[in-house]
């Protein structure tokens, strides 16, 4: 035991002396999230924003035409865009198109002769669907244009001395029940990839170098010709993995607990829910974790011929915990026993009912714990009975 | 004292070696000549318990290096073929980490090291990371790494290759000042020269098997008017055919 210790103890050092370790694995690593974090929800919230409240203009052909449309759309904040320049919807489809404007009203030239005689008036909306800035915008004409047509529409029936209720057979009221945490899930719901991903990249380089680089600058031959076993000496070194690790868990999490401060979800509806004390569980509930990656890494470091491909192997290894991940943000799971089972779901369900506020069962956790644990023991097992090969040597 | 009995070797359809045998002697250098690929560097690795042998047994001071591998490594010190230091620590560092792992208590340690920090001149740059260090300083430090626990026993794989003139013989005075200290000292080599100037019992390993073994004397005897270089030749291109 003490020398696995002491194997440690020269790793963190070895390592800790590397300029490219230390930079992955804590300045990018923990960095790397909450930056991302903080420019996403600070752009989503400009967006939605600006789109729901400040006036938009919008180059309406044929404005003339119809004074009162035109009057109804401007007290909604859709104003007339000046000097546009477009005359017909050839015009308008180009402008669209090639993205100068995002979407243009046609009315129709005889708009006001169909209007006056009490027939359907037609105005053409052009937009292109495949430009989701634009969304929320025509979402607004659209609304803003069928809202005068009601209103004109109900103002009819009235003078023709028919009740506007007629028209109303079935009323359809919603009601949306999601808490101010819970409607942030969905950006929180990354929190976890960015905490799982900047864990592993915090031993990504100790893996390597502590195996295949010991290897590969022949200082693992030596090695073995001390008295120690050589699962201590992978104890040792998946430990040293392991610290590396959890150090860059911290270091994550309270960048995650700084920029959240400072960027406000209030205008978006939300709260974020993520101060020291929910940072504190998420590292208590992500703690397993790190062993199994470590093994996991270490394991798969040991398999490599070389530095080069053993980096080329572990970045694929720190896609494979954002697997379940996708599953789970892309079908909305909730957690369950039987999900307790899978890594980094797990971890990642657990996180994200802690942002929702929503109560842990404590059967979870000591599930997760323990399922996530006997993982890292089998991984390190399996390393382990490789480094007592002869093949180990390379 | 270095036993090896029969040792047979082989790596898929390579034969390594070949039911190897002979001893190497306390108090005496030994040398295992042979030239590329013969098997110096596999039976070396045998007894430093690195790989296990197919057949035949070896012992280290009485210990079988098979049976009880933890208990034959504290007996000797590996010097291995290329130095094997890590790059970001000292040479101190270096040294000591060894030392912790034969389990040497840390007072003992310090001791331990600086004493041999000053007897191979290491002084100068026993607090330096050993990247910059020259071949010769690395082949020092490794040697004082393989030495911290005070084995009776030394296995140098190619110890003087990429040394320079004076690097190369500041080793061996040391080799025989640790042979007068009543080391069992055993070489590979696969410079006739070298081995000439150093050693006190030569082996000669050739395509697996011992082509030829003794003290240079008694070689010369038994090989009369020719240079040990000649008998090398000839117990080599013996062993081909």
């Amino acid at each position: 035991m003490s020398a696995a210790w002491t194997v440690c103890r020269k790793e963190l050092l070895d390592n800790a002396r590397d300029r490219r370790t230390l930079f992955s694995a804590f300045v990018f690593g923990p960095l790397l999230g909450p930056v991302l974090f903080a420019v996403l929800i600070n752009v989503m919230v400009a967006q939605t924003v600006s789109t729901a409240e400040s006036p938009i203009e919008v180059p309406i052909v044929g404005s003339e035409l119809a004074p009162n449309l035109v009057e109804h759309l401007e007290a909604r904040g859709i104003e007339v865009a000046p000097d546009h320049g477009l005359e017909k919807f050839a015009d308008a489809a180009d402008a669209v198109q090639n993205g100068r404007h995002d979407a243009v009203l046609l009315i129709d030239p005889d708009y006001a002769e169909r209007f006056s005689a009490g027939e359907t008036a037609r105005v053409t909306l052009v937009y292109d669907r495949s430009n989701t800035r634009a969304g929320s915008r025509v979402q607004r004409i659209r609304g803003a244009v069928s809202s005068y047509a009601q209103q004109l529409g109900t103002l009819k029936l009235i003078a023709r001395g028919v009740d506007p209720d007629v028209l109303s057979t079935v009323m359809l009221d919603e009601l949306d029940v999601s808490t101010a945490a819970g409607r942030s899930v969905v950006l929180l719901g990354m929190l976890t990839y960015f905490l799982l991903l900047a864990t592993l990249v915090g031993g990504f380089y100790l893996a390597i170098d502590s195996t295949a680089g010991e290897r590969e600058r022949r200082s693992l031959e030596p090695l073995l010709t001390t008295p120690v076993e050589r699962s201590s000496l992978l104890l040792g070194k998946m430990a040293a993995t392991t610290i590396y690790m959890l150090l860059a868990l911290a270091l994550t999490l309270v960048g995650f607990v700084v920029t959240l401060g400072y960027v406000s979800l209030e205008p978006l509806g939300m709260s974020s829910g993520f101060g020291p004390g929910a940072a504190l569980a998420a590292f208590a509930v992500l703690v397993p974790f790190a062993p199994l990656g470590a093994a996991l890494m270490t394991l798969v470091a040991s398999f490599t011929k070389s530095y080069k491909e053993a980096q080329t192997y572990l970045t694929l290894v720190l896609l494979v915990p954002t697997l379940p991940l996708v599953f789970a943000t892309m079908l909305n799971v909730k957690p369950t026993g039987a999900l307790m089972w899978i890594p980094s779901l797990r971890q990642h369900l657990l996180v994200t009912a802690l942002v929702r506020q929503d109560p842990i069962p404590f059967a979870y956790v000591a599930q997760s714990a323990t399922a996530t644990l006997a993982a890292a023991a089998v991984l390190g097992f399996v390393a382990m009975r490789l480094y007592e090969r002869e093949r180990v040597l390379g | 004292m270095i036993e090896v009995f029969s040792v047979a070797k082989r790596f898929g359809d390579v034969r390594a070696l070949d039911g190897v045998s002979f001893t190497a002697a306390d108090g005496r250098i030994t040398g295992l000549l042979g030239p590329n690929g013969a098997g110096k560097s596999t039976c070396l690795r045998i007894l430093s318990t690195v790989l296990r042998p197919d057949r035949g047994s070896a012992r280290i001071g009485g210990v079988d290096v098979v049976a009880e591998p933890l208990r034959a490594r504290r007996l000797m010190g590996v010097l291995p073929h290329g130095s094997g230091l890590y790059p970001h620590l000292t040479a101190r560092e270096n040294i000591e980490y060894y030392g912790r792992l034969h389990g040497l208590r840390e007072r003992a340690l310090a001791t331990r090291v600086d004493a041999l920090l000053a007897r191979l001149n290491l002084g100068a740059i026993a607090d330096r990371k050993a990247k910059g260090f020259s071949q010769g300083e690395r082949t020092k430090v490794a040697l004082a790494r393989a030495l911290v626990h005070e084995p009776r026993h030394l296995l140098l794989d190619e110890p003087t290759s990429g040394l320079d003139v004076m690097a190369a013989r500041e080793l061996r005075e040391w080799l025989r000042s640790l042979r007068d200290d009543g080391c069992c000292v055993l070489l590979s080599s696969h410079v006739m020269q070298e081995v000439e100037a150093l050693v006190d019992d030569l082996v000669i390993i050739a395509g697996g098997r011992i082509a030829a073994s003794g003290t240079p004397a008694e070689l010369a005897v038994r090989y009369p008017e020719r240079s040990l270089e000649d008998i090398f030749v000839s117990a080599v291109e013996a062993a081909a055919r």
